[in-house]
């Protein structure tokens, strides 16, 4: 963070730096397209038909994309989001009942900044609020499902007609799996204390009275931390996926994983529980297996299943729930999502 | 001079980690007499009326929530609670 007290304060300074940042991350994007070609063909004179050369050349190449979307993507939205905030979203849902409250709750699921290690003091200060536990739980479960950095990266790397179907299929799992957790009567379910606790002072907004200086400072912070966080995954998914793209023949996959089988949504989804990752984390893997010939419906399903239900999420939330809210919680966005991987595979060729 | 009572709220995540230590070292660097404690059960997390951690409390008063202030931030926070 101190990167950012060198930072210029005044705005025409910081809209000059800016300007640099975006002129060196295009070259770098711009670069990258020719830079490995350069470097592995023609300095190191490797041969481009060999296997292990091609499979390593891919590697490079796309690992280094990958970063680059995700800081420039991580930067806008962070900076967007800043102007956001759980306090302001609490504000918004108060008093709406179920039903609007739950498709308010997924929309604002999706634009407000939210960390899965703040859902326990969130779902306090909504339930103590007075905000139902159905509509809680549909903002909770947008909030990872439909990720903005997801979005931003399933453009570059899919087209919006598959983003588009992402975005409208995970808000339709958030309103209708919160909307039917509010027919249990969950409230029963959920721990006492969270109904006895008492919200002292005014709720001080995170979003407001902030510097244009202070929200790049929290963006930029942002893109380092989900760097650090990200990057052995992006090793992995993409070393996978370099390895596929060379080596293992379109059939493996298809005839494994195939639309044909019936029994890979939920096997995936299944798969996807005890595995954690961010979007972001799980995308270039995805990217991978959709080139080797997985359909897009599993795949999204298994994308969906490791963001949205997450043993660690799970174990945080059990402080504040109790097992049958949990167990239908858990139930409820499963099936929705499974449901969601049958429906892209039927209509997506 | 008064003894400042500073909270950092938060359950262990990365941020609060990081929060608690910038605010520990700001402390250090003013040379302030403080107190400061980490709060990481939820009710009393929730009762401060904060939704996202870490949040940083001086004196009763909730300062900073969903995010980390910078090492200036924070001492200029501190400052204006010591006068």
């Amino acid at each position: 963070m101190s990167l950012v007290d060198t930072l210029p304060s005044s705005k025409g300074k910081l809209a000059l730096v800016g300007a640099g940042a975006l002129a060196l991350w295009g070259l770098a994007y711009w670069v990258n397209e020719w830079l490995w070609d350069w470097v592995m063909y023609g300095v190191l004179k490797l041969d481009s038909a060999n296997r292990v050369v091609e499979t390593v050349h891919f590697f490079v190449y796309d690992f280094l994309k990958i970063m680059l979307l995700l800081a420039g993507i991580i930067f806008v939205i962070t900076f967007l989001r800043s102007y956001m905030s759980v306090e302001r979203t609490r504000a918004l849902l108060g008093g709406k009942r179920s039903g609007v409250g739950n498709v308010l709750a997924a929309g604002l699921g999706v634009i407000t900044p939210f960390c899965s290690c703040s859902a326990v003091p969130a779902f306090i200060g909504f339930v103590a609020a007075g905000v139902p536990v159905g509509v809680t739980m549909s903002f909770l479960i947008a909030s990872p499902l439909v990720n903005e950095i997801a979005i931003g990266l399933l453009l570059t790397l899919f087209g919006w007609q598959i983003t588009l179907l992402y975005v409208v299929s995970g808000l339709a799992i958030a309103i209708v799996a919160g909307w039917v957790i509010g027919k249990f009567k969950p409230e029963r379910w959920v721990e006492k204390f969270v109904f006895e606790t008492k919200l002292h002072g005014e709720a001080i907004d995170p979003s407001r009275g902030l510097t244009i200086k202070q929200r790049v400072g929290i963006a930029s912070g942002e893109v380092s931390t989900i760097i650090r966080k990200t990057w052995p995954y992006l090793v992995v998914g993409i070393g996978l996926g370099a390895i596929i793209h060379g080596w293992v023949p379109e059939s493996f996959f298809t005839s494994v994983a195939g639309k044909d089988n019936l029994f890979a949504v939920p096997l995936v989804v299944l798969l996807g529980v005890p595995l954690y990752s961010n979007a972001a984390g799980i995308l270039p893997l995805v990217e991978s297996l959709y080139g080797a010939g997985l359909p897009i419906g599993t795949l999204l399903a298994f994308m969906m299943s490791v963001v949205a239900l997450s043993l660690p999420e799970l174990i945080l939330l059990k402080r504040v729930l109790k097992p049958q809210l949990l167990g239908i919680f858990v139930g409820v966005t499963a099936t929705g999502i499974i449901l969601v991987g049958y429906l892209f595979n039927a209509i997506i060729p | 001079m008064a003894t400042l009572d500073i909270k950092v709220l938060g359950p262990g995540c990365r941020n609060c980690v990081t929060l608690d230590k910038a605010t520990r070292a700001a402390v250090a660097e003013l040379g302030l007499d403080a107190s400061i404690e980490k709060v990481e059960d939820y009710a009393q997390i929730a009762s401060y009326n904060i939704m996202s951690t870490p949040g940083l409390v001086i004196d009763g008063t909730v300062v900073s929530s969903g995010r980390v202030p910078s090492p200036s931030e924070i001492k200029d926070l501190l400052l204006a609670a010591q006068a």
